[in-house]
């Protein structure tokens, strides 16, 4: 199999024109590169591939496709597999995609369980897990930080309340999570429907 | 529910969890610790506290967490069950989706409810952070491992791999 990003060196003068549609294993194995290289999230690495490396796609379309793919439910970067494979090769071109990314994370995180399941009473592998547990709220806990920061400074109290209220149902309450969005989701829809004509008005 | 047939029971629980996961794999955290934990008792508050660890420090997509679900609880079928039910059903979705909005007169409904999720998703990841702290911080030195993570990873930017080995180093040195 020859490799399809050899060329993109060719043309420097047409900013970011695609070199032609990958073939399916190209897409495969693309995919499962910025997977593995992914430690704590994939959408760096699958940004870098897609737009700079490979040219697949320019800035701005793959902002557009990530954005389509973060307002859907699921997981983001598994729609955005499927939705960029497709939009290049048809449905073929989205599994290929689709599977890159994860067949090969998967098979790690089994071999992964099985470790898991046969020394995890080993008191050291605890511990450590339990540190790195740790670590990882706090990465989590800093990535809400960063994107709750445009909402604060913005000072928007309804949007505030509609976050507020999520996770105290959620986080506190401990209330089922299709019960709180059938709720949540036409309500701020309908709270930012009414905001924006306000705005506009 | 529990005399049903295992890997049937992970597939429509994580099918239906994912087409309800708006804001990605970790809004569904605190669903998926219901589910696992407190409804089927699929694996112990300590084993979901593990795989979260697990799965964030592996690479791929965090939400691979499901696959350790899905092997504690039907070994390596209910691995690749749940990870699929998970993953699939969402991502054809997507690709319908994207069909059907690939025209170029778009209305500004797309972009009026994707700033309607946005709150909704903070809220939901905020309380991931809170049930998940509750299970793993269950000391001081933890607590202040958790905070000085979160403070480190807001203000700089550090390739995350490395704070979550330091986690590890402290814990297998016995601190947290």
């Amino acid at each position: 199999m020859s490799t399809d990003s050899a060329p993109a060196a060719q043309e420097p003068d047409v900013p970011a024109s695609r070199t032609g549609p990958p073939g399916l294993a190209a897409l495969f194995l693309a995919f499962a590169r910025m997977s593995l290289a992914g430690f704590g999230g994939v959408l760096v690495f699958a940004r870098h591939a897609i737009v700079d490396q490979h040219r697949w796609m320019t800035a701005d379309e793959f902002n557009e496709t990530f954005a389509l793919c973060h307002f859907l439910p699921g997981p983001n970067i598994v729609n955005l597999s499927m939705v960029f494979g497709s939009r290049l090769r048809g449905i073929a071109g989205g599994v290929a995609a689709f599977t890159g990314l994860l067949l090969p994370p998967t098979l790690i995180m089994t071999v992964l369980a099985i470790i898991y399941a046969r020394f995890g009473d080993v008191e050291v592998l605890r511990r450590s897990l339990a540190g790195i547990s740790c670590a990882a709220v706090g990465l989590l806990i800093a990535v809400v930080f960063r994107m709750m920061t445009p909402l604060l400074k913005r000072m928007d109290v309804v949007v505030l309340v509609l976050m507020l209220g999520v996770f105290t149902a959620i986080g506190v309450l401990r209330l089922p999570l299709q019960a709180v969005l059938l709720v949540a989701i036409p309500l701020s829809i309908g709270v930012t429907y009414l905001m924006r004509r306000k705005v506009a008005a | 529910m529990s005399s049903e047939n295992p890997i049937w029971a992970l597939i429509s629980t994580f099918g239906l969890m994912s087409l309800f996961a708006v804001g990605g794999a970790a809004a569904a955290v605190p669903e998926m610790h219901r589910i696992a934990v407190e409804v089927h008792h699929w694996m112990t508050d300590k084993q979901f506290a593990d795989a979260y660890a697990i799965a964030q420090l592996s690479p791929g997509p965090n939400v691979l967490i499901v696959t350790l679900i899905g092997y504690a609880f039907a070994g390596i079928p209910g691995a690749l069950a749940a990870t699929l039910a998970m993953c699939l059903p969402t991502a054809l979705l997507a690709y319908y989706v994207s069909r059907l909005l690939n025209r170029p007169s778009q209305s500004r409904w797309p972009g009026l409810i994707q700033a309607a999720l946005v709150p909704l998703s903070i809220g939901l990841m905020a309380a991931s952070a809170l049930i998940l702290a509750q299970s793993t911080d269950r000391t001081i030195a933890g607590l202040l491992l958790t905070a000085t993570v979160a403070m480190v990873a807001s203000v700089s930017r550090v390739n995350p791999l490395w704070l979550l080995l330091a986690g590890g180093l402290l814990g297998f040195a016995g601190i947290v």
